[in-house]
């Protein structure tokens, strides 16, 4: 198991898989908030949903709707699970406090050369601690589901 | 984080339950940030309580109803429960909305949500919000001065605030927005602070830039090239006026997250170069030439395949009185061939149709709309394939969002294409 530790920046401790991408996203224009699915043109994951998911990505960019999307994913139940960036801007920021979802930044290894869509992934936004279990390894939850 | 007193006391209710709910999250987006401080602001531009017919029905179901102070509590300032809520304080507006009261019919919306839509401006207007309904705030009578710290949205007006105006602003949210309405306050983070203004990308123009639709090419190009940075320009950069930088500003926070440029000696913090990159070496150096240019439009164009023209659109952003003035002579004593739909702010289209403007444009047979714009309200005229537009930010966004080809080019291309039904743009 992978361990990496940061800041967290929205509290609570969960884990599911992985969704990785090396491009930013937007979020007005950029997701489609009913569903959690990326619909920009030219991303890389367009047309996969977020749902449920740990989001690994570089960041935010586009419009300054970025958190009204992101908060209307947690309205439809289409918000990932967990949130883990790179770079801090004010609209993830924002974005990550109303989706109130656990999100983790400034890891002291860089999460999307370690993390790959599917693995097993636990966020503790409480600690700013992420642990990975690569996809082949899958082991059984430790997360304390009282704290959830 | 150090919280000032009138800070503190708003997070102890001394200003009432809505005041303690805005202070609240702020302080939690402050933190995720990684902000020490507040700085107070009394210019804020956002989109207090507006609302979805989804929203609407979700908070019927949810704690309250679709009313302008649920939607504001629940969902504005993300609290539990439903509050009333203050006056805001300072000099507050509306930004761009979802319909134009009188058109909303040709955008495809219900008679219900225009009355919804009015029922909100009653709303906004006892809360003190001015109900500017435009992305172009600068040209509509929210002005604020060098150095003046702000809470805006919408990212064309960011730019345009930090890079050409020289006041203060992030790029702020809804939610961030509507709390600093209330508290006057907002983090003291990114662009409120002078260490975090300077530039760390040279881009140096060696292609004359002078038409509107270089100045939006250009943008476009800094936005790919440098991302989020902030970058300095210099070189061939001619005849910079609102219009222009309102254009490049656009499309640099379209296909990048650009939120200031300096162009050396016309932007205010740019006298120098040196002053631009705080004395420090660029951490790179970008050329845009003639060959960057002729990518820039293509990229822009790649998306057109069909030169039968159902759509043309201007006014994005919202379209300034020169604009206007430039299209009623284009159109006058003609007609139009296609749909071709133009979108301002209701300030501007007060002195259009005292000018004449509009009526040139409707008398050809164009609409003049308020409010919006085809991207916002995602509405195209019924059976609309092919667009043809004169806005690169516009360009970046339509196609995806409501299934379009597109064309970009000159509003003279734009109007060429609305009078004659074809695409016949080509980059001159």
């Amino acid at each position: 198991m992978i361990v990496l530790r940061g800041r967290g920046i929205v509290g609570g401790c969960v884990e599911g898989e992985a969704l990785v991408t090396h491009e930013t996203i937007s979020g007005w224009g950029g997701i489609d908030p009913m569903t959690g699915t990326i619909i920009e043109t030219r991303h890389e994951l367009r047309g996969q949903s977020f749902k449920d998911k740990v989001l690994v990505f570089p960041g935010a960019k586009g419009s300054s709707g970025w958190s009204n999307a992101f908060h209307m994913t947690r309205l439809t139940k289409s918000a990932p699970l967990a949130m883990i960036f790179n770079q801090m801007t004010t609209k993830i920021a924002l974005g990550a406090v109303v989706t109130r979802v656990p999100a983790v930044t400034e890891l002291d290894q860089d999460p999307l050369t370690l993390i790959e869509t599917g693995d097993w992934v636990r966020v503790d936004g409480d600690r700013g601690v992420v642990e990975i279990t690569k996809a082949a390894q899958k082991r059984k939850s430790r997360c304390d589901r009282a704290a959830l | 984080m150090i919280l000032a007193d009138d800070e503190k006391a708003m997070l102890d209710g001394a200003g009432g339950i809505a005041k303690q709910k805005a202070m609240e999250l702020l302080v939690r987006y402050a933190k995720a940030l990684g902000a020490e401080r507040f700085v107070d602001t009394s210019n804020i531009a956002g989109v207090p309580g507006s609302s979805t017919l989804f929203l609407q029905k979700y908070f019927e179901e949810h704690g309250g109803d679709g009313s302008f102070e649920a939607v504001f509590s629940l969902y504005d300032l993300d609290a539990g429960e439903v509050m009333s809520v203050p006056r805001a304080n300072g000099n507050c507006c509306h930004l761009q909305g979802g319909m134009d009261l009188e058109h909303f019919t040709e955008l495809g919306m219900t008679p219900e949500a225009m009355l919804h839509q009015r029922a909100d401006e009653a709303e906004l207007a006892r809360h003190g919000v001015q109900i500017m309904k435009t992305c172009t705030p600068y040209l509509a009578g929210n002005l604020p001065l060098r150095g003046e710290h702000c809470a805006w949205m919408e990212s064309s007006a960011v730019v345009y605030c930090n890079s050409v105006i020289g006041a203060r602003t992030n790029t702020e949210g809804r939610e961030s927005t509507s709390a600093a309405m209330l508290t006057g306050k907002i983090p003291d983070w990114g662009f409120h602070r002078n260490e975090y203004r300077h530039a760390t990308h040279l881009i140096e123009v060696e292609t004359p830039v002078e038409s509107v639709m270089d100045w939006g090419m250009l943008g476009y190009f800094i936005g790919e090239a440098v991302e989020e940075s902030i970058p300095v320009l210099t070189g061939a950069i001619r005849r910079a006026d609102p219009l222009r930088h309102k254009h490049c500003g656009a499309s640099a926070a379209s296909s990048g997250g650009v939120e200031m440029y300096h162009i050396v000696g016309v932007t205010p913090e740019a006298a120098t170069l040196e002053m631009a990159l705080a004395g420090r070496k660029p951490l790179v150096t970008i050329k845009y030439g003639a060959a960057e240019r002729r990518r820039v439009y293509e990229t822009l164009n790649a998306n057109g395949r069909d030169r039968n023209i159902d759509y043309v659109m201007l006014g994005c952003p919202h379209a300034s009185i020169d604009q206007f003035r430039d299209v009623a002579d284009l159109l006058d004593g003609k007609k139009v061939k296609t749909h071709l739909w133009m979108f301002t702010s209701r300030a501007v289209k007060t002195v259009a149709d005292i000018s004449g403007f509009t009526k040139k444009i409707e008398d050809a047979g164009g609409i003049v709309m308020t409010d919006t714009c085809s991207a916002i309200a995602r509405a195209v005229p019924k059976g609309t394939k092919v667009v043809a537009l004169d806005s690169a930010k516009q360009t970046h966004y339509l196609p995806a969002m409501v299934g379009v080809e597109a064309w970009f080019g000159t509003t003279e291309d734009c109007i060429n294409a609305a009078l004659t039904g074809r695409w016949s743009g080509e980059l001159r």
